[in-house]
């Protein structure tokens, strides 16, 4: 990264500091509104709050790699993530998984090499009446089936 | 969506003016029109509310906090989902009364990370109770001020135990304390803090409004009142439903449209599968207890397959801390795919059971010592039938 790159973080990071308050249970919102962001939590990124928050840069970490949405790695664009708990798996996720492979020529857990897509398996999303259900990002979408799956990839573009 | 039956409690003519009522009364009698109710917690534990804000309201303490457990990660289970869309309002009141009748302050909404896209809503419905000046401060007019914060979550199942719960409130990985001291006495920063699930707070408004025995009139002597159940899987209708507790399992498929069914998982993965023949049993805390997750499976189903997804979630929810969770959930899992490929002797699969048993008593928390239940219940009920190709 850019040297004007990294302060650019530094003085968001600080921002939000300023938003939620430099104490322990503000850790959490703050790496979340990271994560939202820019879509991973470096480990600069992890560092600069550990110095904000006056707390061991092992402590953010630890945090970071407890919670499943808190990433440290790059991620794509649009991140999706299908639900693989049981009532999804009962509602033929299966189906939507091969059609998601397929169409951005991926595996579950690859990323595309433009970097646009991502593919993950997440456990129950709570929409387990309108299965199969995914998120991209952090929007929702259910009652999939492979034909509505091309539709969304394709107004995704 | 909405409730999809007759709703008893959650229609909202029910609520009236329950909140005004309840903030006219003096704070030790909501405790007791609570425990009056019979009301108990609709988070899975079922311990009584009415005791545990008692508790909270006598204790002595300089701040005291109300946590609304909305982190509903059990699978199958989406019923709060509902109640903070379709009853937002209703929620929010429930914590203030809350709030209000132990003497707290500061509650927080735990709620889930994948339900992010709720954010907006609820915020505008806090919004909206300030300006009617039903939060914030001198609420309507009274000595009494309390605010109201929204926490996300961000993916761990385990979060919505309730001290993990406290534990991610306060900034750190989500892991569960041992228990005691329990929240109520010991829970955030150290203070009393009420935790509570989103139905259980959204229930009082109602109770307040048409009082503790119209409550307890409803359901069972052990089960008062009404319970909101999720229902997913082989049915034609999912969705949302209210029944009153002791409920019968053949009168709840009747009314999803389950056909043909083989086996019904109550309580989510954590919960216990029963046979499809063991319709007179009933949904109640003394017969087969539920969150709000009931999942159909009709005979198509390999109930092996099944079981298998429920293990690999909790392999992959355990948090770690503890051995017979972390490896006995591996473990457990490992026994399924061995029964899958024909290489599980009969033996070693009664040692794997006998692991569930010992996992039941020796986890640190409420998620390994319920972990062991689809794998007991599924290879005990349809034993004969996963071992049938022995
Ligand atoms: C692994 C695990 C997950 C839990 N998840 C939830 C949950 O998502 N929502 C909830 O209300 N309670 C959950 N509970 C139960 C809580 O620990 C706690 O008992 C409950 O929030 C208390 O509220 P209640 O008395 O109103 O039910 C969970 C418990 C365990 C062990
Ligand atoms: S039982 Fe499982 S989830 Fe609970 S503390 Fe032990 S390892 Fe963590």
């Amino acid at each position: 990264m850019l040297g004007s790159e990294l302060s650019d973080l530094n003085i968001e990071i600080s921002e939000l500091v300023e938003k939620h308050g430099n104490g322990r249970q503000s850790l959490l919102p703050i790496l979340q509104e990271i994560q939202k962001r820019h879509g991973h939590i470096s480990g600069h990124a992890q560092q600069e709050v550990a110095r904000l928050l006056d707390i061991h840069p092992v402590e953010v970490n630890g945090v970071v790699s407890f919670y499943a949405f808190l990433k440290t790695g790059i991620r794509a664009k649009y991140n999706i993530r299908l639900c693989k708990t049981i009532s999804c798996e009962l509602a033929n996720k299966a189906s939507i998984a091969k059609t998601l492979e397929r169409e951005l020529g991926i595996k579950f857990g690859e990323v595309t090499k433009d970097e646009r897509y991502s593919l993950e398996y997440i456990n129950c999303l709570g929409m387990c009446d309108q299965g199969p259900a995914m998120l991209i990002n952090n929007e929702v979408y259910t009652s999939l089936t492979p034909h509505k799956v091309i539709e969304i990839l394709d107004n995704l573009k | 969506m909405p409730i999809l039956n007759k709703p008893i409690v959650f229609a909202k003519e029910n609520f009236g003016d329950g909140f005004e009522k309840g903030l006219k009364m003096k704070p030790i009698d909501i405790v007791l029109a609570v425990r009056e109710s019979g009301l108990k917690g609709r988070g899975g534990a079922g311990f009584p509310t009415g005791t545990k804000w008692m508790l909270a309201a006598t204790a002595t303490a300089e701040k005291k906090f109300i946590v609304c457990n909305a982190d509903e990660g059990e699978p199958g289970t989406f019923k709060d989902r509902v109640l903070l869309t379709e009853f937002t309002e209703q929620v929010l009141k429930g914590i203030i009364l809350c709030g209000y009748a132990i003497g707290s302050q500061v509650g927080y909404i735990y709620l889930r990370g994948e339900y992010d896209y709720m954010v907006n809503q609820i915020n505008s419905a806090i919004q909206k109770l300030k300006n009617e000046n039903k939060l914030g401060k001198n609420i309507l007019g009274k000595d009494f001020d309390f605010d109201i914060e929204l926490r996300l979550g961000s993916g761990a199942y385990v979060c919505g135990e309730e001290s993990a719960l406290i534990e991610s409130l306060e900034g750190n990985r989500g892991e569960p304390r041992n228990r005691p001291p329990y929240p109520v006495n010991t829970g955030f920063m150290g203070y009393p803090t009420v935790v509570n699930n989103v139905e259980t707070l959204a229930t009082v408004p109602a109770i307040l409004n048409l009082g503790s025995d119209w409550y307890r009139n409803i359901g069972t002597d052990k089960s008062r009142g009404s319970k909101l159940i999720s229902v997913s899987g082989d049915v034609e209708f999912p969705g949302v439903y209210e029944i009153p507790f002791g409920t019968k399992i053949k009168d709840m498929l009747e009314l999803v449209g389950a056909k043909d069914t083989k086996a019904i998982q109550i309580g989510g993965a954590s919960g216990t599968c029963i046979s499809a023949k063991e319709l007179n049993r009933n949904l109640s805390f003394e017969d087969l207890p539920t969150g709000g997750s009931i999942i159909v499976f009709n005979n198509s189903r390999n109930m092996l397959k099944i079981l298998k997804n429920f293990m690999e979630f909790f392999v992959e929810e355990s948090c770690g801390q503890c051995t017979p969770c972390r490896i006995g959930n591996k473990k457990l899992l490992d026994g399924v795919n061995m029964i899958e490929k024909g290489e599980c002797s009969v033996a070693y699969l009664k040692e794997l059971l006998s692991l569930g048993e010992t996992m039941r008593i020796t986890s640190k928390c409420g998620l390994g010592q319920s972990s062991p239940n689809p794998f007991i219940s599924i290879l005990t009920t349809f034993g004969d039938e996963i071992l049938a190709t022995y």
